[in-house]
C-alpha cells in the first residue's frame, strides 16, 4: 500500500467514523456514571451539569455488588487456569501424536461450537443435580459448577488454537530435545510451551472473557451465594427504580480489569487467535 | 510395548506432505499418552457437552411440560409430536418459530457482513504505520474485550426514546427527525439488534483481519507497486487473495456466533422483546421457560443444531477446505 | 416405554448417576436435625426498594420466629427476573427450598406441576385454618375446587392514582365511569408541552394482560370456559383489550414512549416526577412514590373506573404474593409453622407497611399507608371488586401470549400504525391457538 493522498483521506474518514461508533457508548457509559439519578431519566444531556461520585459509591449498596465481583473472579481464574492447562495438555496430543480417534476427537469438539447453549442448558442442570444427588458433590448453586461448566466452553477454541500454534514449532525442537534425554512431556515443557507462549497467552485471555461475560448459563445456574457480575447487573433495575447511573458506573467497573488485561496482552492474543487461521 | 499390530505405524514418508513424526514413533513411550494427555478435555467435553446434548436430543421426543417437569422421567413419550409442533407452520407456535428463523437470517446475513466490512475497512486503514497506530488499534479492540452485558446495557441505556443518545444526536442535535423514533419496539428493533451486535463483532473481525495481513509479504506490494497497480487493484489482487485462508474461517465463526447470538437481545430487550428482535435462541429460550413447554423447546433447538450443521457441511465443502486437523 | 428409558439410561449411565435419584432433594440443610436444629430455606420474592433492602425487612421478622419456635431461616431475596426461571428449575431438579413466594398469578399454573405442598385439611389447620384469610385472597391458591398449593402472603390490588394538584387546576373531580377519566385525562393532556394525562407500562406484558383481564371483566367476558379452553376472541375480550389501546391510540392520553415502559416502576416514576396526571397502578406503588419525593397527601386513589352503564365493577384482580411449600421437603412441620407465622396478624402489620401490601387477613387493617381514605378505598377495592386471573394450569401461557399480544399491538400505535378490532381479534386468536397447541 502506498500513502497516497487518497488513502490518507480513507485512513481519516474510517478513523473518524468507526472511532466514534467505539467511543460514544463508552462516553456515555463513563458520563452517565458521574450523574444523578435525577439527570440520567431526564433528556439525555452530552455534559454532566451535576457531577457526583456517589453512584460509585451506591452501586455497592443497591446490589452485593462485592460479592458478585468476587464470585466473577474466583469463577473465571480458576476456569481460565484449568481451561488453560487442559487445553495445552490435548493441544500438544493432536499436534504431535497419531492416534486412533484422533480425527474424531478434533472434529467433535470442533462442532460443539455449533450447539446452541439453549439445547443444553435444562439437561446440564439436571445432570449437576443428579450428580449431587449421587455422589453428594454440590454442583448447582456453587462456584465450582460455573468453573466446570466454564472452562470447558472455552475448550474447543482453545484446543483448536493451540494445536494450530503447536504446529506451528518444527518438530526438530522437540527431537532435540528428546535426544537431550526428555521425554514428550520434557520436550512439551521445555521446548514447545516456551515457544508458543503468545497462543497461551491467547488462550488464557480469551477463557478468561467467555467466563467473565456469559449470561445465559448464569441465569440458571446461580443462587445469590456464587451469583456472578454477568447477572448480578441486571438487578440495578428494581421494583421501584432503575438506577441506570449505577448501572453504568458498575458496567464501567467490572470492564477495567478485563480491558486493562486484554489491552495489555493483545499483541499474543493477535498472533494467537490468527496462527490456526492463517496457515 | 511394541508398535500395536492394529494400529498402522506412522511412518512419515507413508503420506505425501505428512510432516508429523518423532514423538509417537518413539518405542516404550506408551501408546496409552495421548489418551492420557486427552482424557481430561474428553471427559469434561462428555460432561458439560455431549452427554447434555444427548438428553437434551431425548428431551425433544417426550412431552415435557409442566405437568411433567417434577418427575420428568415419568414425562409421556411424544415421538416426533413436538417436531410436527415446531414444523406446522399453520399453526401458531410453528408460525412463530418460522418468523423468528427469517429474522435471525436477516440478522445474521448483516451482521456478519458489516462485521467483516468494517473489519476489513479498518484493516487496512492501518496497514501502513502511522503516528498513533497502536493507539487507534488499542482503542478498536476495547468493544471487544469488554463484557457483554455491560456494552449491551450501555447500549440500552443509548436507545431509549426520550433519554437516549441515540435520539439526542439525531433529532436534538441533527435535526434529521421531528419524531422522536423508537428503537427498542416496533420494526427498528431489528436495527438496534444488528448495530449492537455489530458494534461488539466488528473489532473481532478487524483483530483477525489485521492479523492476517500481517503475514502478507511486503514485497508483493512492491512488485505490484511497480507495476503500476493503484491501492485499489493491489487489494484486490494481493490483499484479498492473501486473506482467502483467513476469512473462510473467519465468515464462519462470525456466523455460528451471531445466528446463535442470545446474549444481545436477552439483554437489550429483557422481557419486552419486539417481534422485530425475536432471535431464535432466545425465541426457544421463551418457548422452553415462558410456557413451561421443554419438549417442544428441545424440538426447536435440535432443528436448529441441524439447521447450523447442514449450513457449515455446505460452507465447507463449497469453499473445499477442510480444517487439517479434521 | 421401552426405548425412551433406555436413552435415558445410557445417556445417564455414562455418568454412573441415576435418573431415579431425580426426585430427591436437598432442602439446603441435608442434616436434617430434629428440633432446634431445623434450618428452612425460604425464597422471598422482591418487594422492597432493593434485594438489599427486603433482607433487612425480613431479617429481624425471620429473627423473632427463630427465637419463638428453633428453627433457623435461611433467605434468599430472588428478583422478579430471575424468580419463575429459579421456581421452574427447582421443580424440574427437587433440588428446591422449603418455602417460596409466588406470583399469585402463577399459582394454578404451579399447582399443575404438583411440586408443591397441598394445604389439605390438617396443614390448612396447622397454618391456622382458611377462615383467616380473605376468600377472595384465599381463593388464588390453585385451581377451584381443589386444596390450594399455596396461601395468600401480601395482597395488591390496581387503584387509579390522581395528582390532588392537577386536578384541582384543571377543574376535575375524581372520575367513576371510565368516560369521566378518559375526559379527564384529555384535559390534562398536551403534547406540544410533552404533558400527558396518563401513563401506561405498555411494553409490560404482565401489566398489560392484568389490564386485558379487568376491561374485559368489565365487559362480562371470561378468557377460559369451564374446561379450562381458552376463549380469547369473545367480542368482551375484544372490546376490552381495544379499550385499554385506545387510550394511546385514539384518546391520545398517554405518551407513545410509554410503549417501551417494561416495567410499571416507569409510569411510576413519571406520576411521581409530575409528569402525569393520573396511573393505575397496584398499592405497592405507593413505596417507590414516597422514594420518588411525593407525599401521600398529594395524591388520591379512586378505583378503575369501568364504563357507564357496566354490569360488572371489577377494577382489579386480585393481585399479590402468595407463599408455598416444596413437596419434598424434608422439614414439612417447620415450614407450615413458618408459613403460619408469616401470615398471622402481627407479621402481617410488621411487614405490610414495608412492602406497601394490603393485608390477606379477614379483619385486618391496612398499614401500608398513612392516608386513611386510600387505606379504605384499596381495601374495598381488594376485597369486593377484584376478580382472580383464570385459575387455569395455562394461566402462564393466557399471560406471556396475550400480553405479549398487547405490547405488540402498542408499539404499532407508538410508531404510528392502527390497530382496529379486527387487528386485536387476529392477534388474540393467534395467542389462543398458542395456548391451545401447547396445553
Amino acid at each position: 500500500m502506498r500513502e497516497t493522498k487518497g488513502f490518507k483521506i480513507y485512513r481519516a474518514a474510517v478513523l473518524a467514523v468507526l472511532g466514534l461508533f467505539v467511543l460514544i457508548p463508552l462516553y456515555v457509559m463513563a458520563t452517565s456514571s458521574l450523574k444523578p439519578l435525577r439527570d440520567v431519566q431526564g433528556p439525555f444531556t452530552w455534559w454532566p451539569s451535576n457531577l457526583t461520585l456517589t453512584p460509585f459509591v451506591d452501586m455497592w449498596k443497591t446490589v452485593p455488588l462485592g460479592r458478585y465481583f468476587v464470585n466473577s473472579t474466583i469463577v473465571s481464574v480458576v476456569a481460565t487456569v484449568f481451561s488453560v492447562a487442559i487445553a495445552i495438555l490435548a493441544a500438544f496430543a493432536v499436534s504431535r501424536f497419531r492416534f486412533r480417534g484422533r480425527t474424531v476427537f478434533s472434529t467433535t469438539v470442533l462442532s460443539t461450537q455449533m450447539f446452541p447453549g439453549v439445547l443444553f442448558l435444562l439437561p446440564l442442570f439436571l445432570i449437576f443435580v443428579n450428580i449431587n444427588n449421587s455422589t453428594g458433590l454440590q454442583l448447582v448453586g456453587t462456584r465450582i459448577g460455573l468453573i466446570i461448566t466454564y472452562l470447558t466452553f472455552s475448550l474447543p477454541f482453545s484446543i483448536w488454537m493451540l494445536a494450530g500454534y503447536f504446529d506451528s514449532i518444527p518438530r526438530e525442537l522437540d527431537e532435540a530435545a528428546m535426544v537431550d534425554g526428555c521425554g514428550p512431556m520434557g520436550a512439551l515443557g521445555r521446548v514447545v510451551l516456551p515457544a508458543a507462549r503468545p497462543g497461551v497467552i491467547a488462550v488464557a485471555i480469551y477463557s478468561f472473557m467467555t467466563a467473565w461475560g456469559e449470561v445465559l448459563f448464569a441465569s440458571v445456574m446461580t443462587t445469590e451465594a456464587n451469583r456472578t457480575l454477568s447477572v448480578g447487573l441486571r438487578q440495578y433495575s428494581t421494583q421501584t427504580n432503575i438506577y441506570w447511573n449505577q448501572i453504568m458506573a458498575a458496567a464501567l467497573i467490572v470492564s477495567v480489569p478485563v480491558v486493562i488485561g486484554f489491552l495489555l496482552a493483545q499483541r499474543h492474543f493477535v498472533a494467537g487467535v490468527t496462527s490456526g487461521a492463517v496457515k | 510395548m511394541s508398535v500395536a499390530t492394529h494400529e498402522a505405524p506412522a511412518e512419515p514418508a507413508a503420506k505425501p506432505g505428512n510432516t508429523k513424526r518423532g514423538l509417537e514413533r518413539r518405542p516404550g513411550l506408551g501408546r496409552w499418552l495421548p489418551y492420557l494427555l486427552l482424557a481430561p478435555a474428553v471427559l469434561l467435553e462428555l460432561l458439560i457437552h455431549i452427554i447434555p446434548m444427548l438428553v437434551g436430543i431425548w428431551m425433544s421426543f417426550v412431552k415435557l411440560t409442566k405437568f411433567y417437569i417434577a418427575n420428568w422421567s415419568a414425562a409421556p413419550w411424544a415421538g416426533l409430536g413436538n417436531y410436527k409442533v415446531a414444523v406446522d407452520f399453520d399453526n401458531a407456535i410453528g408460525e412463530g418459530l418460522l418468523k423468528s428463523f427469517g429474522v435471525t437470517v436477516a440478522f445474521s446475513l448483516i451482521t456478519v457482513a458489516l462485521s467483516w466490512v468494517l473489519g476489513m475497512a479498518a484493516a487496512v486503514a492501518l496497514q501502513p504505520p502511522f503516528r498513533g497506530r497502536s493507539f487507534v488499534r488499542t482503542l478498536f479492540l476495547v468493544p471487544y474485550a469488554l463484557p457483554a452485558y455491560a456494552g449491551i446495557l450501555t447500549w440500552n441505556f443509548m436507545l431509549q426514546r426520550d433519554t437516549g443518545i441515540v435520539n439526542h444526536i439525531l433529532v436534538d442535535n441533527l435535526g434529521l427527525s421531528t419524531d422522536r423514533p423508537f428503537w427498542l419496539i416496533g420494526s427498528n428493533a431489528l436495527i438496534s439488534l444488528i448495530t449492537v451486535a455489530t458494534w461488539k463483532l466488528w473489532t473481532f473481525a478487524f483483530l483477525t483481519l489485521m492479523a492476517g495481513l500481517q503475514s502478507i509479504p511486503r514485497d508483493l506490494y512492491e512488485a505490484a507497486s511497480v507495476d503500476g497497480a493503484g491501492n485499489l487493484r493491489q487489494w484486490r489482487n494481493i490483499t484479498l487473495p492473501s486473506l482467502r485462508p483467513v476469512n473462510l474461517v473467519l465468515v464462519l465463526v462470525l456466523f455460528l456466533w451471531t445466528f446463535s447470538d442470545f446474549n444481545t437481545p436477552y439483554v437489550l430487550f429483557g422481557t419486552a422483546q419486539p417481534p422485530a428482535g425475536d432471535l431464535i435462541t432466545f425465541h426457544i429460550y421463551n418457548a422452553s421457560f415462558l410456557t413451561w413447554n421443554f419438549g417442544t423447546g428441545a424440538a426447536m433447538s435440535v432443528l436448529l443444531l441441524i439447521f447450523l450443521m447442514i449450513v457449515t457441511g455446505i460452507y465447507l465443502l463449497v469453499t473445499g477446505r477442510r480444517s487439517r486437523r479434521a | 416405554m421401552r426405548l425412551r428409558s433406555l436413552v435415558a439410561a445410557a445417556a445417564v449411565s455414562a455418568l454412573g448417576i441415576s435418573l431415579a435419584a431425580c426426585g430427591g432433594s436437598d432442602s439446603g440443610d441435608s442434616s436434617g436435625g430434629s428440633g432446634g436444629d431445623t434450618t428452612l430455606t425460604y425464597w422471598a420474592s422482591n418487594q422492597g426498594t432493593s434485594l438489599d433492602n427486603d433482607k433487612q425487612v425480613l431479617t429481624p421478622v425471620l429473627e423473632k420466629f427463630t427465637q419463638e419456635t428453633g428453627i433457623k431461616v435461611n433467605l434468599e431475596v430472588i428478583g422478579w427476573n430471575d424468580l419463575q426461571t429459579r421456581i421452574q428449575t427447582a421443580i424440574t431438579s427437587g433440588q428446591a427450598p422449603d418455602v417460596v413466594n409466588i406470583g399469585n398469578t402463577w399459582a394454578a399454573s404451579l399447582q399443575a406441576t404438583d411440586a408443591f405442598l397441598p394445604f389439605d385439611g390438617d396443614a390448612m389447620t396447622a397454618i391456622g385454618g382458611k377462615e383467616k384469610f380473605v376468600p377472595t385472597a384465599l381463593a388464588t391458591g390453585g385451581k377451584e375446587g381443589t386444596d390450594p398449593t399455596s396461601v395468600p402472603l401480601y395482597g395488591l390490588a390496581y387503584g387509579m392514582y390522581y395528582n390532588k394538584a392537577m386536578f384541582a387546576a384543571a377543574g376535575l373531580q375524581p372520575p367513576k365511569t371510565w368516560e369521566e377519566m378518559v375526559a379527564a385525562a384529555k384535559k390534562l393532556t398536551n403534547p406540544a408541552k410533552n404533558q400527558y394525562g396518563m401513563a401506561l407500562a405498555a411494553g409490560s406484558y404482565t401489566e398489560n394482560v392484568h389490564f386485558a383481564f379487568i376491561n374485559a371483566a368489565q365487559n362480562g367476558a371470561a378468557w377460559f370456559d369451564a374446561d379450562g379452553k381458552p376463549t380469547f376472541t369473545g367480542d368482551g375480550n375484544v372490546q376490552g383489550v381495544l379499550r385499554y389501546l385506545d387510550l394511546m391510540q385514539k384518546d391520545k392520553v398517554a405518551n407513545p414512549s410509554n410503549a417501551q415502559y417494561d416495567n410499571g416502576t416507569k409510569s411510576v416514576n413519571d406520576f411521581a416526577t409530575k409528569k402525569v396526571a393520573m396511573i393505575i397502578n397496584q398499592n405497592n406503588a405507593d413505596s417507590s412514590i414516597a422514594a420518588n419525593g411525593m407525599k401521600s397527601s398529594e395524591y388520591g386513589v379512586v378505583a378503575f373506573p369501568a364504563p357507564q352503564g357496566s354490569a360488572d365493577q371489577t377494577a382489579s384482580h386480585v393481585a399479590g404474593i402468595n407463599l408455598s411449600i416444596f413437596k419434598n421437603t424434608k422439614n414439612k412441620d417447620a415450614a407450615l409453622k413458618f408459613v403460619k407465622y408469616m401470615t398471622d396478624a402481627t407479621t402481617q402489620s410488621t411487614l405490610g407497611k414495608p412492602f406497601a401490601s394490603l393485608p390477606v387477613l379477614k379483619d385486618a387493617k391496612p398499614v401500608f399507608t398513612d392516608n386513611a381514605e386510600e387505606a379504605a378505598i384499596f381495601s374495598d377495592i381488594y376485597n369486593t371488586k377484584s376478580k382472580p386471573l383464570p385459575l387455569v394450569p395455562a394461566e402462564d401461557q393466557y399471560e406471556s401470549t396475550v400480553g405479549k399480544a398487547m405490547n405488540s399491538m402498542f408499539a404499532k400505535i407508538a410508531t404510528g400504525g392502527t390497530v382496529t378490532a379486527e387487528d386485536v381479534k387476529a392477534a388474540l386468536k393467534t395467542a389462543e391457538d398458542q395456548v391451545a397447541a401447547s396445553s
